[in-house]
C-alpha cells in the first residue's frame, strides 16, 4: 500500500494525518476525560456522556449567535464566554441527573448503563425538538481560520491547533484538580473506600454529586471544542460514545495517563489507516485491534493495582 | 435434578395464557397485516428469551445480541437471495446467477462465503452454527480471562460496532446500508403472499415455544442454579470447584443461538435483512424489551417483545416525535422503579389480589394484563 508514494510523500502524508490524528486524539481525550472521572472514578457507566457533549456544543452555538446580535465586538472572544457556559449548563445537568438517577443506581453499575441510555435517548429527542434535526454550525472568529504553512506539503489548521493547546490545558487543569487539590483527594478517598471516607468525615453524597457534575462539565467543555472543527446535530454525541467507552476501558479505567496514552494510539492508528484504507476498514481494523488486545489484557494498558 | 413439575401452577396458567392469545386469539382477530406485525415483533421475543438466560440469570449483559439476531438473520437472507438470483432472474446483469448488489458492485464471482448457502440443509444447519461458534470464540476469549459485567458489555458493544461498520463497508458482499432485499421464495415456496404469512407466523409461534420450553428446561436444571448463584457469589462458586467460565459460555452462546433463530425468522417474515438491525441501538433496544418484560422471567421477555414493540409502532406512527420521549422515560421508569420489570409488577401486586379474589385454588387471567409465573428472585 506504500508503493505509489515517494519517501517525501509518505513523510507529508504521515505529518498531515498525524495532526488530524491530533485532531481526533484531542476529541477523544476530551470525551474520555469526562467519562474517566465517571467511569473510572465513580464505576458509573454513562451512556448519555455524548448527549452531555452535544449540550456543550449547542450552548457554544447560542452564545455565538447571541454575541453577534448583540455584542459584536466581544465576537473574537466569545468561544471563551461559551466555553464557561457549556461546562456550567452540562455540570449543572449533570448534578441534577446525578441527584435524580444515578445515586439510586451505584450498586448496580449495569443498570446505570440502561438508565443513562434512556436519558441519552430524552435528551437526543429534546435537541431535536427544541435545535431542530438539521446539524448546526458556528462561525468561527476571524483568527481561528486560515491554516499555518509548516512547509510546503505541509498545512495545519489554526483551529485544529487552538483545539489541541485547549485540550492540554484542560487536561492539566483536571489532573491538578483530581491529584493536588484537596476536593480531588476526597475524591480519590470517597473511590479507594467509600466506608471509611464517610468515617473520617468526608461527605460522600456531595462528592459524587460534585465529580459526577465535573465529568459531565468537561463533556460539555469537550462539546463547545468539537463546535471548532465540525458541525453539531441531535445524534452526533452517539457516533462517538462507543469509541469514547473504548478508549478509557483500552487505556485502564481508573488511570487519566492510560486514557490519554490509548486516545492517542487509537486515534493516530485509526487516522493513519484511514489515508491508505477506506475510512469504514480503517474504522474496523482499529477497534478489532482494540477488542483483541482487550481479550488478552483486559485490565487495559495501565492498571491500578488495588487489592479486592 | 428437574423439580417435580415442568411449570409450577403459576407458570402454568402463564404458558397456557400466552398459547391462547398466540395460537388463538391473535390469528382470529387480525388481519395478515396485523398479524405479520405481531410476527415481526416476536422475532424479538427470542432474543428476549436469550436474554433473560443470559442476563436475568447469568448476570452477563450482552449489548450486543443484535450481532447473532443479524448473523442468524443474514444466513437466511443469504440463501434466499440466492434462490431469488437464478440464472433466469438475472439475466439481465452482467454476470447471471449472482445476487444483483454484487452485480451493480463490479463482482463477477460468487465469494467463497455465499457458496454453502446454495443448500437449504446447510443454510439451516449455518444459522444456528455460525451465531453459536461466533459467541462461542468471543465467550471462551472473554470469560476465560475473567472479563465480565460492566467491560463484558462494552465489547460486545464494540464488536456490534464492529459488525456494522463492516456490513456497511463492504457493500459488494453484503449489500451494504440497504442490506438483502428483494427475497422471494424459500425452498421454491413463495413467501410473500398472505397464505405463506400466515403459515409462517404458526411456525414461528411454534419455535417460539419450543424456545420457551428450552429455556425453562434449563432454568430448572441444575444448570440454572449454577447460573444464580454464578450472578450472585461468582467466586463462592469457583471455590466450589465449578467453571465458572464454562457456564457463562455456555449461557452466552444459548443467548446467541436464541437470538439467532429469532433473526432467521425476522428475515423470512419481513421479507428482507439490514444492518440497522445489527447495531448499537437495536441491541440495546433488544435489551429494553427484555427489561421491560422481566429480566427474570421468559414469560416476561415475550410479553415486553410484544407490548414495547406495539407501543412503538402505534406511538411513532401518530405521534414520531413522542416515542423516543416515551421509551427513554420507560426504560429509566423500568430500572429505577420497577427493576424485575412487568413480571415483578405481576407478582408483586396482581398476582396477590387474583389469588385473594378467586380462592387459593383457583387463579384467573385475563388476556390482556401480564401473565407470568416467574418469581422475582
Amino acid at each position: 500500500m506504500f508503493g505509489d508514494y515517494s519517501l517525501g510523500d509518505l513523510g507529508a502524508i504521515f505529518a498531515m494525518q498525524g495532526f488530524a490524528g491530533l485532531i481526533l486524539f484531542s476529541v477523544y481525550v476530551l470525551m474520555a476525560l469526562g467519562l474517566a472521572i465517571i467511569f473510572g472514578q465513580m464505576g458509573v457507566i454513562n451512556m448519555a456522556h455524548g448527549e452531555f457533549m452535544i449540550l456543550g456544543a449547542y450552548v457554544t452555538w447560542m452564545t455565538s449567535n447571541a454575541v453577534q446580535q448583540f455584542a459584536p465586538w466581544l465576537f473574537p472572544g466569545y468561544f471563551f464566554i461559551a466555553m464557561t457556559l457549556a461546562f456550567i449548563a452540562s455540570g449543572a445537568l449533570g448534578m441534577l441527573v446525578e441527584w435524580a438517577m444515578i445515586r439510586h443506581l451505584y450498586k448496580r453499575p449495569l443498570d446505570t448503563l440502561l438508565a443513562t441510555w434512556g436519558l441519552s435517548l430524552i435528551l437526543q429527542q429534546a435537541y431535536r425538538s427544541v435545535f431542530g434535526a438539521r446539524e448546526v454550525g458556528v462561525e468561527l472568529p476571524e483568527w481561528m481560520m486560515g491554516s499555518w504553512q509548516a512547509t510546503d506539503s505541509i498545512q495545519i489548521p489554526i483551529n485544529g491547533m487552538f483545539v489541541m493547546a485547549l485540550t492540554i490545558l484542560i487536561t492539566i487543569a483536571v489532573a491538578y484538580v483530581l491529584f493536588w487539590s484537596s476536593w480531588g483527594k476526597q475524591v480519590r478517598a470517597v473511590v479507594q473506600n467509600r466506608v471509611m471516607a464517610g468515617a473520617v468525615g468526608i461527605n460522600t453524597e456531595k462528592v459524587d454529586r460534585y465529580t459526577f457534575g465535573l465529568g459531565c462539565g468537561i463533556a460539555g467543555v469537550a462539546g463547545s471544542a468539537f463546535t471548532m472543527i465540525g458541525s453539531t446535530g441531535p445524534t452526533a454525541g452517539q457516533l462517538y460514545i462507543v469509541d469514547t467507552f473504548l478508549v478509557v476501558v483500552f487505556g485502564g479505567a481508573a488511570s487519566l495517563f492510560g486514557t490519554i496514552a490509548s486516545a492517542f494510539s487509537i486515534s493516530q492508528t485509526q487516522s493513519t489507516l484511514e489515508f491508505f484504507l477506506s475510512g469504514s476498514m480503517a474504522k474496523v481494523i482499529t477497534l478489532l485491534t482494540i477488542v483483541a488486545i482487550l481479550m488478552v489484557r483486559p485490565q487495559g494498558l495501565f492498571a491500578l493495582k488495588v487489592r479486592k | 435434578m428437574i423439580n417435580a413439575r415442568f411449570f409450577n401452577r403459576s407458570e402454568l396458567i402463564g404458558f397456557l395464557a400466552l398459547a391462547v392469545l398466540l395460537f388463538v386469539i391473535l390469528p382470529l382477530s387480525l388481519d395478515i397485516f396485523r398479524l405479520n406485525l405481531v410476527a415481526k415483533y416476536l422475532t424479538y421475543a427470542f432474543v428476549g428469551i436469550g436474554l433473560v438466560i443470559c442476563w436475568g440469570y447469568g448476570g452477563i449483559l450482552s449489548l450486543g445480541q443484535g450481532v447473532f439476531f443479524g448473523l442468524g438473520g443474514y444466513c437466511m437472507a443469504m440463501y434466499l437471495k440466492l434462490e431469488a438470483s437464478s440464472v433466469e432472474n438475472t439475466k439481465i446483469q452482467s454476470t447471471p446467477g449472482i445476487p444483483d448488489f454484487m452485480d451493480w458492485n463490479q463482482l463477477t464471482a460468487l465469494p467463497f462465503f455465499w457458496k454453502p448457502f446454495h443448500s437449504f440443509p446447510l443454510t439451516l444447519v449455518a444459522i444456528l452454527l455460525v451465531p453459536g461458534i461466533f459467541a462461542l470464540i468471543i465467550g471462551a476469549a472473554m470469560f476465560k480471562r475473567r472479563v465480565g459485567g460492566v467491560y463484558f458489555a462494552i465489547i460486545t458493544q464494540a464488536i456490534a460496532a464492529i459488525l456494522t461498520i463492516l456490513i456497511i463497508g463492504q457493500q459488494g458482499y453484503t449489500g451494504g446500508v440497504n442490506g438483502i432485499t428483494d427475497l422471494r421464495t424459500l425452498h421454491g415456496w413463495d413467501i410473500r403472499t398472505d397464505h405463506a404469512k400466515f403459515i409462517l407466523y404458526f411456525v414461528e409461534v411454534v419455535l417460539l415455544f419450543a424456545c420457551v420450553i428450552a429455556a425453562q428446561f434449563i432454568r430448572l436444571t441444575k444448570l440454572g442454579r449454577i447460573l444464580v448463584a454464578m450472578r450472585e457469589q461468582e467466586d463462592r462458586v469457583r471455590f466450589s470447584g465449578y467453571s465458572v467460565a464454562n457456564f457463562k459460555i455456555f449461557a452466552f452462546c444459548a443467548a446467541a443461538i436464541f437470538a439467532a433463530i429469532g433473526g432467521a425468522m425476522f428475515t423470512l417474515e419481513v421479507g428482507f435483512m439490514s444492518p440497522s438491525f445489527v447495531g448499537i441501538v437495536p441491541s440495546i433496544e433488544m435489551v429494553i424489551y427484555t427489561a421491560v418484560g422481566g429480566r427474570m422471567s421468559i414469560f416476561g421477555a415475550v410479553w415486553g417483545s410484544l407490548l414495547v414493540n406495539f407501543a412503538k409502532t402505534s406511538l411513532s406512527e401518530s405521534f414520531p416525535q413522542l416515542w423516543l420521549f416515551g421509551l427513554g422515560a420507560l426504560f429509566i421508569a423500568v430500572v429505577l422503579a420497577f427493576p424485575n420489570g412487568l413480571s415483578g409488577i405481576w407478582a408483586d401486586y396482581v398476582q396477590p389480589r387474583v389469588d385473594r379474589l378467586f380462592g387459593s385454588r383457583k387463579s384467573g387471567w385475563n388476556d390482556n394484563s401480564v401473565a407470568d409465573g416467574a418469581p422475582a428472585e
